[in-house]
């Protein structure tokens, strides 16, 4: 048991630290109130290799771990929830399966672009009709002989209006459903056939693209496959097991960020004579906050720890996303609560990061999904 | 021939967290964070800006001091840089600028052949600025402080820079091999980067004592150095500035005159 980083992780979080207060602060109201996606924020991220923080330096990623990137998200979410979302995405749904599933060829093709920020990735699972229940995938790939064809619609894809790459799951075999009946696929922006559909008006992370994906006689190489015909199920779900290492580490950054303003607010905003800080009824709010903080924190880095060492690490990301994305929400709440009337105006950041929070429970599997997982892994054995 | 520079940098305590010891008047470093001088990291871009330029120029961080001064060379490294020295030794500790510059000028002379030196203007602990001056006396190169701007010619020898006073800036020639002192206004330093931290464990970081710079211990170090801190102590802030009012420049002129004479100013 070491619960020490390294001081490679410890020098990651002062640089993305240090370049989250410079360029992603200044910004993140702005850009939430303006719903607009920070293409020069992504651009600088790149150039410092934040964008493929856990993968090889041979493919293009900065040689970094799973705690290195679960950190590096934590801190830009910390100042901005948009932000540490479309770093997510990008890696754990999109670099991340082509690395783990890939050919060699589709490794040079798509993922060294993806690793160092070159392009941008995103992941299509969620339909109108199959958002938990993914096994009732309607979007259909049909084997040409010389290519796919994809006919159907994805809803809720994160990155969607700014990505290049996108990871696609579409059903193979009918009859087969979850049990090899789906396949995954690697579709590029531009493809034939191939349109983003309706932006999404949303409650928080204003600043990330939420779109549509449809799919018309869309024409997909047949090397586009991602892994085996039938196995896109289990791409599907090995990738959302990293991606909730991800949300997970983007509630961890929000509570954190609530707690770091709020703390300054009580210490600055005087009441009946004294500082909100030297108020031990509300003290023991931030006694509470820092807490779950605190247990979200080791909950995040054990379950990117276990990824790093190839343990089975379902249940414990699942355990990290439940646990985060409600103390996200719990902490973020409370922080609105202990600004007073300043807490629901959008000159003071919390309102923005209640909004952010939210989200946290319910994409990449609600907090239900999650308990799924993880009492499934309890009477399993 | 690769283009060899040597940049000098100091970890120091960041002073906007810095606290002074009310009874000791010294400063009081427990819990404060030690980061690279500011300056410093100024120079290191510069010297990372050539190697953008030209990638075979080498670039080695040279510091002295504790043992921890090692991660301020780790981050250098991070940043881009390709090789730390780190000259730590209990003999050199307390040292003065003159004494500083004394075991900077031996390790540089156990450094061997280079092109160029860059150093910070000064620390932001001492704000002394006379290191690097020292250092280039000590070891006979022609120097340039306040540097705020660099250019260097593709011969790789001819440099013009822009050095700014506080009346005006003169634009000087020089060539290499030279030492330069950077202030901010010379650019703005890069981050470390992802890829560069987990580089930076890879590359050399070398730790010197005294003995390893065969330095005359009888100049370096608290004892042999001819200044000391007498005190340190937080200047009383001062009063607030007075709007001078006015509707002309010469009732402006003429109020400002008024209200020197009633504080005896002139």
């Amino acid at each position: 048991m070491n619960f020490n980083l390294t001081k490679e992780q410890e020098f990651v979080r002062k640089m993305v630290r240090e370049f989250s207060i410079a360029e992603v602060r200044p910004i993140a109201a702005d850009i939430d109130k303006e719903h607009r996606f920070p293409t020069e924020t992504i651009k600088k991220m790149s150039k410092y290799g934040l964008m493929g923080v856990p993968f090889p330096k041979e493919l293009g990623g900065a040689g970094g771990d799973h705690i290195a990137y679960a950190i590096t998200v934590e801190e830009l979410s910390r100042e901005c929830a948009s932000t540490g979302v479309i770093c997510s995405a990008h890696t754990s749904l999109c670099a991340w399966p082509i690395w783990a599933w890939g050919t060699d060829e589709q490794k040079e093709k798509y993922m060294i672009p993806l690793a160092k920020g070159e392009k941008l990735g995103a992941f299509g699972l969620t339909e109108p009709n199959a958002g938990t229940d993914a096994g009732g995938q309607q979007t259909r790939a049909v084997d040409m002989g010389d290519h796919w064809l994809l006919n159907g619609a994805k809803v809720f894809i994160t990155n969607g209006g700014y990505a290049d790459v996108f990871v696609v799951a579409a059903m193979t075999d009918k009859a087969k459903g979850t049990k090899g009946g789906i396949s995954a696929f690697i579709v590029e922006k531009g493809f034939d056939g191939f349109s983003i559909g309706k932006t999404e008006d949303k409650m928080g992370i204003c600043a990330s693209s939420t779109t549509e994906l449809i799919f018309q006689n869309c024409k997909v190489p047949k090397e586009n496959l991602l892994g085996k015909v039938g196995e896109g199920f289990k791409v599907a779900m090995s990738t959302l097991d990293g991606g909730r290492i991800g949300i997970a580490s983007q509630a961890l950054g929000i509570a954190q960020g609530a707690l770091d303003v709020t703390v300054e607010y009580m210490k600055t905003r005087k009441q009946f004579g004294k500082s909100l800080s030297k108020m031990q009824g509300i003290q023991f709010d931030i006694a509470e906050m820092k807490t779950r903080i605190e247990a979200s924190r080791l909950l995040v880095y054990k379950a990117a720890d276990m990824k790093d060492k190839h343990l089975a690490y379902g249940p414990a990301s699942a355990m990290a996303k439940l646990f985060a994305a409600e103390t996200a929400m719990y902490v973020t709440t409370k922080a609105v609560q202990l600004h007073g009337g300043y807490g629901y105006i959008k000159d003071y950041p919390v309102e923005r990061m209640m909004r952010d929070a939210k989200i946290t429970e319910i994409y990449e599997g609600t907090s239900e999904v999650q308990k799924m997982v993880i009492a499934a892994s309890v009477f399993s054995k | 021939m690769a283009f060899k520079i040597i940049v000098c940098a100091k970890q120091v305590p960041d002073t906007s967290e810095v606290k002074i010891d009310p009874v000791k008047k010294t400063i009081m470093r427990e819990g404060v964070p030690s980061i690279l001088n500011h300056d410093d990291a100024n120079a290191l871009e510069e010297a990372l800006k050539i190697k953008d330029q030209y990638p075979d120029t080498t670039i080695t961080v040279i510091t002295m001091g504790p043992p921890q001064a090692k991660d301020m060379l780790l981050e250098c490294l991070a940043m881009g840089a390709d090789e730390g020295v780190l000259v730590s030794d209990r003999a050199v500790g307390g040292s003065d600028t003159w004494a500083t510059s004394n075991v900077l000028a031996a390790a540089i002379a156990k450094l061997g052949e280079f092109d160029l030196i860059f150093a910070g203007r000064q620390a932001i602990d001492g704000d002394t600025a006379q290191v690097g001056p020292q250092l280039a006396e000590k070891l006979g190169l022609p120097q340039v402080t306040y540097v705020a701007e660099f250019k260097i010619d593709q011969n790789m020898k001819d440099i013009t820079v822009k050095r700014v006073l506080e009346d005006g800036y003169e634009l000087i020639k020089i060539q290499t091999p030279c030492m330069l002192t950077a202030i901010k206004e010379l650019n703005v330093p890069r981050y470390m980067s992802i890829g560069g931290i987990y580089d930076a464990g890879q590359k050399e970081c070398k730790v010197w004592n005294a003995k390893d710079i065969a330095v005359d211990l009888d100049t370096v170090g608290l004892e042999a150095s001819p200044t000391n801190v007498f005190r340190s102590f937080t200047p009383a802030p001062k009063d607030k500035g007075m709007m001078i009012q006015g509707d002309t420049q010469k009732d402006l002129a003429q109020n400002l005159l008024i209200n020197l004479k009633a504080k005896h100013v002139i």
